[in-house]
């Protein structure tokens, strides 16, 4: 869609949250909004779609508390001010969004989490994302390296751009609205997010990229949304598989779930953002075992966390089962460069080939 | 000669009224400013006994008017049954003279010190006489007597007496002139405003030099008489039972079945047996030592109560609670009437009433009004049983700050009614700190602290969230100018939401399509009334439901809709026209009621 088409939609879609309000009013009804209760309760996971999704519990947000009341003016506030912005073609940070608001009285924010959270009730309320209102978040985007190339519009104009041969060492860096990227072409095999830099950099380094032709995206710990839809569409536009290596522990467990399934805070949009077909390469508990790899005895901490993922629908597979009661069983846990331990290229000339080999990524 | 019959030479007897001239604080006589209260104290106790005696609704003048640089001449007149003239000496010139000092039930004045000791102080301090006017009935001429009192025999002395014209048919007026001051005028009136709220059946009207107030009645209902009981064996004195036997004539059986109350011919049985006395013996012939006996086992027989729905009159909840609403602004008052109960043999019972909010001075200790027999007891505050125990609840628990004393916005009546008040000296001014009594005015109070309390917290939540709606109330104007920033529109009128929020009646007019509608929404917790005038120059015509009066002036229709309308209720009218003029709104206070005019906007 061409962006004028785009934010003349974006414009009406906020508009018409303030119009009902307007109507509310007319009729001597006291304003009030409905959104999905954005609570871990009311968070469910989809089978059809294989992401988390909000369920039906809705609560209403109506002018007659103090509290209510504030929260719709400050609405109003933050729907006038992106009228503005997307008339007028700017764009701003959440950050400078939350800075905005201090000329605002009242309807000032408190916190940075406030508006970004009101943000996210925007995109409920309108079914867009907040690139669509011309905002983005404060953090740069992961980085991508492979052979892909892509168009990006920018505000200086469209760059083609290949992310192999037009960029340097570090690799592309996604852009915080994914939306401005024509996906081109590519000569990949498949996609693999990784978690740490460490381990990214050494793939770049060893050349991996080339000699499977594999796509890296480094997800800079938990992803960002800008990541996580990037990861989406490029397995949704070239049917490509998309592998997440993390650490060897259960929060390294919860980045893949996030990338496969979604997140409670974005659950709003998760059909946009989660790429339920992504897999694990590792580290698994049972490579710590098999490849005797250094590592750590878990925590308090990480036995609960293990103990709840058990019970999480999204490890509810047989795989993970074994994985994590194995894991339970070794008390222990592994970072991605424990590899090292076994020399530099061991993680790109062993390890990967054996894991997407068993996968049946490659033959 | 010796030393004693020295002594014997200066010792010869006092007249009771030598001995009150010596002894005027006893009395209430200690300083010419609280005679005057004293005086006017005594007198109309006095008139208000006897119209409750005569029965009728007591309607009492009081007068103090300056007669010389310090001599004030203070009137007390009634419509009470009125004096014989036989009697009116007696009653005003001689000390220890009355009708009820030896009877057993509530009354205000009891041992016919208080009006005599006054005609004694005038004489002291002026030397004038009393003037009383007294007329028993419509078929009876009034008495007038001009009355002294000998200082040495405590007998009357008749100045003058004569028969006069009168234009009340019965009644009393009583004219003392002393010396005096009007130090205490503030207190006085304090008193006539006590008075006035424990006695809710009588009119006092006052002339004080040039001012005029007037205390009136706010119940038409005349308050039983209490009828005299017998005494109760636990509570009578060896003196007086020595008196009584003296006094008999039949057995010892016989006088304790018929002078006391409770006791039947078994229990007279069980006392004498107790006694060692043998029912049979001649109840004047006992012995000193037998006479203590007999009071002993009667002190130590278990026998009932005494009787108590007869001898007492309460002033009752209700009219407790209306009398303090007629004198002081509040917007809290609750009354109890506790079950009466005995001391020693002496029936009573406690009434109280806790007031808060509304013109109370807001700082300082709470006011404490203590009545004894609807009597208020204005003097002696701090060595009073009462309010030792309104000092003793732990008023805290009732949300009351205290230093001592409760403070705050804080009034508590106490009235402790009983055969015998026992008051700590004979000017009557403080309740004797007596165990059985102090427990039943600390429940009282404790009963009243907890309703107090109830109220408190609920008007806090009230007050709370009223806060809470106002807050709402200043930001939804703000969502509307900015709401309409947005779409562009004209900033629509928030004030029906508003009147929603703080729950208000809201009356809307709106014309569309050649209709106007009238619509009326109670957001209150309370019914409402009210009526709606709307002018304009549409006539109303075919209105559903039809105005309940239209008239016209200069081609503009008033229309006027009566409507009562139920908490949460909803109400409308409809009619042809065009709308426009204007709306009225009557019969609500206009600070419940929201208008909106939806055509002005």
């Amino acid at each position: 869609m061409p962006s004028d088409e785009m934010d003349q939609k974006t414009q009406e879609r906020l508009v018409s949250i303030a119009m009902r309000w307007y109507d509310q009013m007319r009729e001597s009804t006291i304003p009030s909004i409905s959104l999905p209760t954005r609570t871990k309760q009311n968070i469910e996971f989809d089978d059809d779609s294989e992401v988390w999704k909000y369920g039906d519990r809705e609560s209403v947000r109506s002018a007659h508390t103090a509290k209510s009341a504030l929260h719709l003016l400050k609405m109003s506030y933050v729907i006038s001010f992106l009228k503005t912005q997307l008339r007028e073609k700017r764009s701003s940070t959440l950050r400078e969004l939350y800075y905005i608001s201090e000329g605002w009285k009242r309807a000032k924010f408190s916190a940075q989490d406030e508006s970004n959270l009101l943000i996210e009730d925007l995109e409920i309320l309108t079914d867009l994302q907040r690139e669509a209102f011309h905002l983005r978040p404060e953090e740069d985007g992961a980085t991508i390296f492979g052979p892909l190339r892509l168009k990006e519009m920018t505000r200086r104009g469209e760059r083609v751009i290949h992310c192999q041969e037009d960029v340097g060492e570090a690799g592309y860096q996604i852009p915080s609205n994914v939306e401005n990227i024509d996906l081109l072409e590519h000569d990949a095999r498949f996609v693999i997010a990784i978690e740490t830099g460490g381990m990214y950099a050494r793939l770049i380094e060893n050349g991996f990229d080339q000699d499977y032709q594999a796509i890296l995206v480094h997800l800079k710990g938990q992803p960002a949304r800008s990541t996580r839809r990037m990861l989406h569409r490029i397995n949704e536009e070239f049917g490509l598989p998309v592998l997440v290596f993390t650490d060897g522990d259960p929060w390294s467990y919860r980045i893949y779930a996030s990338v496969a399934y979604g997140a409670i805070k974005s659950a709003h949009m998760s059909e946009l953002l989660a790429t339920p077909r992504a897999q694990f390469i590792g580290v698994q508990p049972s490579d710590i075992r098999d490849y005797n790899l250094p590592s750590d005895t878990l925590t308090e901490k990480d036995v609960a966390a293990l103990q709840s993922e058990i019970s999480d629908p999204r490890f509810a597979s047989e795989y993970w089962r074994t994985q994590i009661q194995l894991q339970l069983k070794l008390n222990l846990k592994s970072e991605q460069q424990a590899f090292a331990a076994r020399g530099l290229d061991f993680v790109t000339k062993e390890y990967l080939p054996r894991r997407l080999t068993e996968m049946g990524i490659l033959s | 000669m010796t030393l004693a019959d020295e002594l014997a030479r200066q010792q010869r007897s006092i007249s009771v009224a030598e001995f009150f001239e010596k002894n005027k604080h006893l009395l209430g006589f200690d300083s010419p400013t609280r005679g005057i209260i004293t005086t006017i104290k005594e007198a109309v106790d006095n008139a208000l006994d006897a119209c409750e005696e005569a029965r009728v609704l007591p309607d009492v003048f009081v007068g103090i008017k300056r007669t010389g640089s310090e001599v004030f001449r203070i009137t007390v007149e009634d419509n009470g049954p009125g004096i014989i003239p036989a009697q009116v000496p007696f009653v005003f010139g001689k000390l220890l003279y009355g009708s009820r000092f030896h009877q057993i039930r509530q009354s205000r004045g009891q041992q016919g010190i208080g009006i005599s000791a006054a005609v004694l102080y005038a004489q002291l301090t002026t030397g004038l006489p009393t003037l009383v006017i007294s007329r028993t009935g419509p078929d009876n001429p009034a008495s007038r007597f001009l009355l002294q009192i000998n200082i040495n025999t405590n007998e009357p002395e008749v100045v003058e007496q004569s028969e006069v014209e009168w234009d009340r048919t019965h009644g009393t007026r009583v004219q003392i002139e002393f010396k005096s001051s009007m130090a205490a005028k503030k207190r006085l009136l304090e008193y006539l405003k006590y008075t006035s709220v424990v006695n809710p059946h009588a009119r006092i009207r006052v002339e004080l030099d040039d001012e005029t107030y007037l205390f009136e009645r706010v119940s038409d209902e005349v308050i039983a008489c209490p009828q005299a009981i017998k005494p109760h064996p636990h509570g009578i004195e060896i003196g007086q039972l020595m008196r009584m036997l003296g006094a008999e004539g039949g057995s010892c059986g016989e006088f304790l079945v018929e002078n006391f109350t409770r006791i039947g011919k078994k229990t007279a049985e069980e006392i004498c047996r107790n006694a060692g006395i043998p029912p049979a013996t001649p109840a004047a012939s006992l012995t000193p030592a037998e006479q203590k006996r007999l009071l002993g086992a009667m002190q130590g027989v278990k026998v009932p109560a005494p009787p108590t729905q007869t001898c007492l009159s309460p002033i009752g909840e209700e009219l407790i609670t209306r009398g303090l609403e007629k004198e002081f602004q509040m917007d809290f008052v609750r009354s109890r009437t506790r079950p009466s109960s005995v001391y020693s043999g002496h029936p009573f019972l406690v009434e109280a009433a806790i007031g808060y909010g509304g013109k109370l001075p807001p700082d300082g200790n709470a006011q404490i009004l203590r009545f004894a027999n609807r009597v208020p007891l204005l003097y002696q505050q701090g060595a009073c049983a009462i309010t030792g125990c309104v000092a003793g609840v732990s008023w805290k628990n009732y949300n009351v700050s205290q230093a001592g004393l409760p403070t705050g916005p804080l009034l508590i009546l106490v009235h402790v009614a009983s055969t015998h008040v026992p008051f700590t000296s004979e000017s009557k001014d403080a309740i004797a700190a007596i165990p059985e009594i102090e427990r039943e005015v600390t429940l009282v109070l404790q009963e009243l602290g907890r309703e107090l309390k109830t109220y408190l917290s609920r008007r806090d939540k009230n007050r709370l969230q009223e806060d809470r709606a106002r807050a709402v109330c200043s930001i939804i104007p703000e969502i509307a100018a900015k709401v309409a920033e947005i779409v562009d529109l004209p900033v629509p009128d928030t004030s029906a939401i508003e009147g929603r929020i703080m729950r208000k009646v809201v009356v809307k007019k709106m014309s569309r399509d050649g209709r106007v509608r009238l619509e009326v929404k109670n957001y209150t917790s309370q019914p409402g009334a009210l009526t709606i005038y709307d002018i304009s120059p549409d006539s109303g015509e075919g209105s559903d439901p039809k105005p309940a009066i239209v008239t016209e002036l200069d081609g503009e229709h008033t229309k006027v809709w009566h409507v009562e309308i139920e908490p949460g209720g909803a109400w409308s009218a409809e009619y042809f026209g065009a709308g426009g003029g204007s709306l009225e709104i009557r019969g609500m206070p206009p600070e419940h009621v929201v208008v909106v005019d939806l055509d002005a906007q």
